[in-house]
């Protein structure tokens, strides 16, 4: 059962994230990226963690998405892109080389600490199993709002402190006003 | 995935033919009641709109006009289905199920019955099993509501950009901006909730919701329930904020140019999403299918068992707000855009923020067993603070503006 959750999901993923690559229309390619999505989503369900499922599709689905959506329809963005055109020379080889540098990364990652990710899944799946259905959202409270609270403050004022540089930046100044 | 279901008592064990059946069984129920809900809701509208207006509303098919709604759907069915020159095939044809099946997914986890006297907590027995009367308890509970109807907003979206047509974009760009806004203050109410009853599961928020005096409306002290009510009817794109439906500006807003089954998809999820908010305001605040009791002593409709009259109160219940969403629309006049945005963002949004530091500043007090005068005291204060900081925020903003040479 859970090897064919995670093989549909995978695919559901892999797909969509081809999309985005593959489609010539903005709409198109921000729709196969909400499939991605999707994907992850039912793979957390997966590993019993519904809280990050819930989050996921409320976060990136319902307001993420919508925003690329957004500004794809309001400006205009219609038509699809000439893809011979390279904004920046040399964009594509220096794209390869990254992506399959974080690919090596991410692989060595999973190898190496294969062992300390199984512990960590078996210690979240005792606790989630029991009798409490709220574990799982307990856990993660304790652990946002009182061992990480101050990761969590900081992560929270840097996206204050981002949205009113982009208010600042993307004011017209017109005349003598203060800006 | 089997961890999200498994919160219903009736898949614990081994999977046997019978628990299948029973879920079976409840899916039916489910679709079946939400479509016929639908149905009726849509004739109770035009009735009650059409006595506040002083007229007779439908009265040709069937009893009362009862059969109206059906009629309609038939000839809607029989229609010709068009799909626009200019439109994008494929996202014109998925978007009508994108914004009908949601509609019926946020249905599935609203209690709609059983029986909650004594200790049984709305548990039932069918066939032996012990089971809940509700398609899905998933653990996530309220914020499965949420995720649900952030997937709704794609249906409408792409309804009007797919289209090809710019009434319908227009439409739906509006549709799009006020349900992102509004689901800022819908969240942030429901918070409040999940902050009394400490849970996320709606079995749970029913359950503890035990007498008039435990029920979350006056627990959370009635702030939150008015949030609520308020951002719900804006995420339902229902007057008096329909903008997304000018028909003055927009012509029909983002289902311009659908016809035929398509539009009656879009037309069935809007009612369906009417009946599943009401529903899930009743559950969240009222007590759902918990029959309305003063401490101990329980009002008994008579004539109907224990078990079912739990989904005769939710009916009870429902069908008030049902009827207050009816009432604003043929009372109320339409909001302006500027209005509608500067109310969510200005109004609900920081009233539902305050609410929710005020109520957990008690909680933490209660918990600590500090002296709740001066906790209430002290964040009375900080919300007075926070409000005039605010209010003097608006003002420099809109002195800007003036100066700037904007309009508001």
């Amino acid at each position: 059962m859970e090897l064919f959750v995670f093989v549909c999901a995978s695919v559901m993923v892999l797909v969509g994230a081809l999309g985005v690559i593959v489609r010539k229309h903005p709409v198109h390619a921000a729709l196969s990226l909400v499939l991605t999505l999707f994907g992850i989503a039912v793979l957390f369900v997966a590993q019993s963690a519904e809280f990050l499922a819930a989050v996921q599709v409320i976060v990136y689905a319902g307001a993420i998405v919508i925003l690329f959506l957004f500004v794809i329809m309001l400006l205009g963005v219609d038509k699809a892109e000439n893809l011979q055109i390279e904004p920046l020379t040399g964009q594509r080889w220096i794209a390869g080389v990254v992506g399959l540098g974080m690919v090596g990364l991410l692989t060595t990652a999973v190898v190496s600490g294969s062992d300390v990710l199984r512990l960590r899944g078996l210690g979240i799946a005792s606790s989630v199993a029991g009798e409490n259905a709220d574990a799982n959202i307990q856990q993660l409270a304790n652990s946002i709002f009182s061992d990480y609270v101050f990761a969590f403050e900081v992560t929270s004022v840097l996206l204050v402190v981002a949205v009113v540089g982009t208010v600042l930046l993307a004011r017209r100044r017109t005349g003598k006003g203060i800006a | 995935m089997i961890s999200l279901l498994a919160v219903d008592p009736v898949l614990n064990g081994d999977l046997l033919w019978t628990p299948l059946l029973i879920v079976v069984l409840k899916v039916l129920v489910v679709f079946v009641t939400g479509l016929v809900a639908t149905m009726l809701m849509v004739w109770f509208e035009r009735k009650v709109v059409a006595g506040m207006g002083n007229r007779i509303g439908p009265n040709k098919a069937g009893p009362f006009g009862l059969l109206q709604t059906l009629a309609d759907g038939i000839k809607l069915f029989f229609k010709e289905d068009l799909v626009p020159d200019r439109a994008d095939p494929f996202v014109f044809k998925i978007a009508p199920f994108l914004s009908f099946v949601p509609a019926f997914l946020s249905f599935s986890i609203i209690p709609l019955g059983g029986d909650f006297r004594g200790d049984k907590g709305g548990l039932v027995t069918w066939f032996g099993h012990t089971t809940r009367v509700q398609l899905a308890d998933p653990s996530i509970g309220v914020l499965f509501t949420l995720a649900i109807s952030a997937i709704a907003v794609y249906g409408i979206m792409l309804a009007g950009w797919s289209s090809g047509s710019k009434y319908p974009l227009l439409g739906s760009v509006r549709a799009s901006a006020q349900m992102v806004s509004y689901e800022a203050a819908l969240g942030l109410s429901l918070a409040a909730v999940i902050l009394v009853s400490k849970t996320l599961s709606t079995s749970g928020i029913v359950i503890a919701q035990s007498s008039i005096g435990n029920w979350n409306v006056i627990a959370t002290g009635i702030v939150p329930f008015f949030i609520f009510f308020i951002a719900a009817t804006a995420e339902l794109n229902r007057p008096p904020f329909d903008l997304v439906e000018a028909e003055q500006e927009l012509v029909g807003g983002f289902n311009t140019e659908y016809s035929s089954i398509r539009f009656s998809l879009f037309y069935l999820a809007e009612f369906m999403n009417t009946v599943t908010m009401s529903a899930l305001m009743v559950t969240l605040f009222f007590g759902g299918p918990q029959p309305i009791s003063f401490g101990s002593t329980v009002l008994d409709i008579p004539l109907i068992p224990n078990g079912l009259e739990g989904s005769v109160w939710l009916f009870l219940k429902t069908l008030v707000f049902l009827y207050t969403y009816v009432w604003l629309r043929a009372t109320l006049p339409r909001f302006r855009y500027d209005q509608l945005m500067d109310f969510g963002w200005k109004v609900l949004i920081p009233s539902s923020l305050g609410w929710f530091m005020l109520l957990a500043a008690q909680r933490l007090g209660r918990n600590e067993g500090w002296n709740t005068i001066v906790v209430t005291g002290a964040s009375v204060l900080v919300l007075v603070v926070c409000y005039a900081l605010l209010q003097r925020s608006f003002a420099v903003s809109s002195k800007q503006r003036e100066a700037e040479g904007s309009m508001f």
